[in-house]
């Protein structure tokens, strides 16, 4: 396990390494730069803003740089926001999308697994129907227009929650429920059909024949197996939901770090594109191996070992 | 089976009890709503006197409060509330002396000698002359990199510094003492008095701001001389002023507090203000979703007002056939803007006939007609005599992606159609690819727009006295136009200089290196009782003298 761990965490950092270097050159490739701007600014004026941030360096210089300030973790100024430096736009926007990520992720993954278990268990009840109408109508509208439809109803309609911002708990439901619209779904489909697979094998038999009741069978024996898929799809989700949540925290104006991933392309702030693709691939790679580790304590079957592979 | 169904489904309803549940706690926490009680909590405040309280939207963060780096209008907009120059705007849009009591201009119009109220910056320190002559040395250090530098090339000296050909102490700003500062210019300049009221101009503290570079970053360590100072920056969420009780015209200032959020979505915006939540939605700060204006014009809530700004199609006058002025003129002259602003725009736009926006304008009632498709049919034909062709080569009109772009082009390729019967390719890029794309006249026809910086005619004329100029992108250059600038510069009878600038604008017009659509307005929603907003021929806004009744 930790000869397993070790190498992984090898091919992590080698994996960041391509992805910093081949990030920096595409987007040192794209047309138009941070200072290209419909009122184009006299030359000494350009000049002494490609001084002030290191853009009058040759390419590969600025590379290492960038590179020694990946490791150091000093990601440089904004071009953009003037009075940030990447630092601060993670650290701030972070634990924002963080937060309302991780409360979506929550309604998804419990919403989801009861959805999909109820769905299995009244198999062809209304129940059942009830469940996946909603996993369909999860998966067929788009976040934001279910924003745009929360917001009409529960906050202008029924005025029980604010129609944005953030600035307390009332301000997360509206986002959370918008954003985990879809993996709920998604996660009950899931559910459901692994467990009306795992409810047919003979193990299953066996218990009910030992006279265990339902209660039992379900959260003991057939849950348990039911949810390998969807620890799986866990870790893609994981990365997905926080940085995905562009457009669900433009809607509702919450100040995280979706934003920053979206709008720094448009604006070329190469330092805010760089430091924002790194932090997120770290997330996404971590969440990756988060996962692995997950099926060893779900199913003792897996070994993270890279030897005595079958 | 049937209990073991009932266990589940009952932990479901106590999942979507507990989610009731807060919905339930937070409704009680929301519901005393009307916009201003939630304020109300001051200890012991007299209950008649209700603070005053503006809720905005800002759109998105303000990339800096600092004064001597800004550049953009959300960054203007809080530096303007929390800042005070020699001269600030008023509602009937000419400079009246703020922080300076009085000017003596010299004979030449070269010298300007400022003396100064007894101000105090928000902590009660004194606003010296020092403080001017520091902020403005400062923006124009090439090491401050400050892109609106070149806002301060009137000041003698100013545009060496900056290029590095003369030292700090060349600049023509001294402070006399205490309370008298000397501004020397490079040209008679008959709009400095307006420019002292512009961001760039405004006053730093020189030990502030040398003992903490980032000073202007955070709420705790800004601080300015204005009517407002800033009380919370939660960066991207949320933005507080509260009145500068140091500031010295405060018994003008009427608002207590003014709020912004900072809603990036413009429909979101909107329904915050019909909920009630903010006091104004739209320009300047943001802009109503474009879809919602037919509605809200229908319901005569919106408010249209004409800024200093031009929307206008270039043409690459390097390549055929709009190296051909006369084929240039039929494009421009075969273009129906009134149809495009009933139809497409729908915000009360005005066509423009000229180059300059009708704030500012020369000739008024503009220099061609709308929709001429007579003369543009004949233009088109000698025009393409003169090039010796029979057809038209391929021709691409060009924008950047936008959906207010793309219909006003596809509009307009369809009136040339009708009109020219000449068929246009439509190509769209990129916002950053395309502004490339432009400056190296890597294009036949496209589109630019032009906001001014101050209330002067030479702000829409100068960009195209040099083929290589930063922001011509025409190639087009006319050694009358040139000298006729040259002339404007330093000519110090403003009716003579206005003269001047006339002729230099029928030369544009008359060579028409752009075809110049509409001039920009501002739209906005308000609700009634927000009194006093001062909004600017420039599109800037001013909330020193706002009140709410």
């Amino acid at each position: 396990m930790i000869r397993y761990l070790g190498k992984r965490i090898i091919f992590m950092i080698l994996s960041l390494f391509l992805i910093v270097t081949a990030t920096f050159f595409i987007m040192k490739a794209v047309p138009g730069g941070p200072f290209t701007s419909e009122k184009n600014v006299p030359d000494e004026i350009r000049a002494a803003l490609e001084a002030k941030y290191k853009l009058n360096l040759p390419l590969h210089e600025q590379y290492l740089d960038y590179l020694i300030g990946v490791i150091k973790w000093d990601l440089g100024p904004s071009f953009a926001e003037k009075s940030s430096t990447v630092n601060d736009m993670i650290n701030r926007g972070f634990p924002v999308s963080a937060h309302l990520g991780l409360q979506a992720l929550l309604l998804a993954v419990f919403g989801g697994i009861i959805l999909g278990v109820i769905a299995a268990l009244r198999h062809n009840k209304w129940q059942d129907y009830l469940a996946m109408l909603i996993a369909v109508l999860g998966l067929s509208v788009p976040g934001f227009i279910l924003a745009s439809f929360y917001q009409y109803f529960f906050a202008i309609k029924w005025g029980l929650f604010p129609i944005a911002k953030w600035e307390g708990f009332e301000y997360t439901v509206l986002p959370s429920l918008a954003l985990a619209a879809m993996p709920i779904a998604f996660i009950a489909r899931l559910t459901r059909s692994n467990m009306l697979e795992v409810m047919g094998q003979d193990y299953i038999k066996t218990a009910k024949a030992k006279g265990l009741n339902t209660f039992t069978i379900t959260v003991k024996h057939a849950i348990r197996n039911a949810l390998l898929p969807v620890i799986t799809y866990l870790g893609p989700l994981l990365a997905n939901i926080l940085t995905g949540a562009f457009v669900i925290e433009r809607i509702f104006g919450i100040p995280g770090l979706g934003r920053e991933f979206v709008i720094s392309i448009t604006n070329r702030d190469y330092t805010v594109i760089m430091g924002t693709t790194v932090f997120y691939s770290i997330i996404l790679v971590v969440s990756v191996l988060l996962v692995d580790i997950a099926y060893t304590l779900v199913d003792p079957r897996i070994k993270l070992s890279d030897t005595g592979k079958e | 089976m049937k209990k073991n169904v009932f266990a589940l489904v009952s932990s479901v309803a106590v999942l979507g009890a507990a989610l009731a549940g807060c919905a339930g706690g937070q409704q009680a926490t929301t519901d005393p709503k009307p916009a201003e009680g939630t304020t109300g909590q001051q200890p012991a405040a007299p209950a008649e006197k209700k603070p005053q309280v503006l809720k905005l939207n800002l759109h998105s963060e303000p990339p800096t409060a600092d004064p001597g780096i800004s550049e953009d209008t959300t960054s203007a907009a809080i530096i303007r509330a929390t800042f005070d120059g020699l001269t600030r705007v008023d509602a009937s849009q000419q400079p009246v002396m703020s922080v300076a009591e009085s000017y003596e201009l010299s004979e030449d119009m070269l010298t300007y000698t400022f003396k100064l109220k007894d101000t105090k910056w928000a902590n009660g320190e004194p606003v010296t002359a020092h403080d001017f002559e520091y902020a403005w040395k400062r923006a124009l250090d090439p090491n401050t990199a400050s892109n609106y530098a070149y806002q301060l090339y009137y000041v003698k000296n100013g545009e060496a510094f900056n290029k590095g050909t003369a030292s700090r102490d060349d600049v023509g700003v001294k402070a006399l003492d205490d309370k008298t500062l000397e501004v020397k210019l490079e040209n008679p300049t008959p709009f400095f008095l307006e420019l002292t009221a512009f961001p760039t101009y405004f006053p730093v503290n020189k030990k502030l701001v040398e003992s903490n570079p980032k000073w202007a970053a955070e709420a705790s360590t800004h601080m300015g001389n204005g009517p407002f100072k800033m009380e919370t920056w939660e960066h991207k969420s949320k933005l507080v002023l509260v009145k500068n009780e140091n500031y010295w015209d405060k018994d003008t200032v009427k608002l207590d507090r003014i709020e912004f959020a900072m809603v990036e979505d413009e429909n979101t915006e909107l329904s915050m203000f019909e909920n009630g939540e903010i006091d104004w939605a739209g320009s300047p700060t943001s802009s109503l979703p474009t879809d919602a204006i037919p509605a809200l014009k229908e319901q005569k809530k919106i408010t249209t007002q004409a800024i200093a700004g031009t929307y206008w199609y270039k043409f690459n006058t390097e390549k055929p056939p709009f190296n051909n002025v006369k084929i240039r003129k039929a494009f421009a002259y075969s273009i129906d803007r009134q149809s495009l602003i009933d139809n497409i725009l729908q915000t009360g736009q005005l066509p423009a006939m000229g180059a300059v926006p009708p704030s500012m304008a020369l000739k008024p009632d503009g220099f061609f007609k709308d929709n001429d498709v007579e003369t543009a049919k004949k233009l088109l034909d000698e025009g393409m005599k003169e090039l010796g062709i029979t057809k038209l080569p391929p021709i691409t009109l060009s924008y950047n992606t936008s959906e207010a772009h793309q219909k006003i082009a596809a509009a307009i390729q369809d009136q040339w159609k009708k009109n020219l019967g000449v068929e246009v390719k439509l190509e769209n890029k990129e916002w950053k690819v395309y502004l490339e794309d432009m400056h190296q006249g890597n294009y036949q026809i496209g589109r630019l727009g032009w906001l001014g910086d101050f209330n002067d005619p030479i702000n829409f004329l100068e960009m195209y006295k040099d083929k290589d100029g930063g922001n011509n992108d025409t190639r087009w250059e006319h050694p009358k136009f040139k000298e006729l600038l040259n002339q404007s510069a330093t000519e110090p009878d403003p009716a003579k200089r206005k003269q001047i600038l006339l002729e230099a604008e029928t030369i544009l017009m008359d060579e028409m290196p752009v075809a110049p659509i509409y001039f920009y307005t501002n739209s906005w929603v308000q609700k009634e009782n927000v009194k006093g907003v001062v909004i600017g021929g420039l599109g800037d806004v001013d909330w020193k003298w706002a009140s709410v009744e």
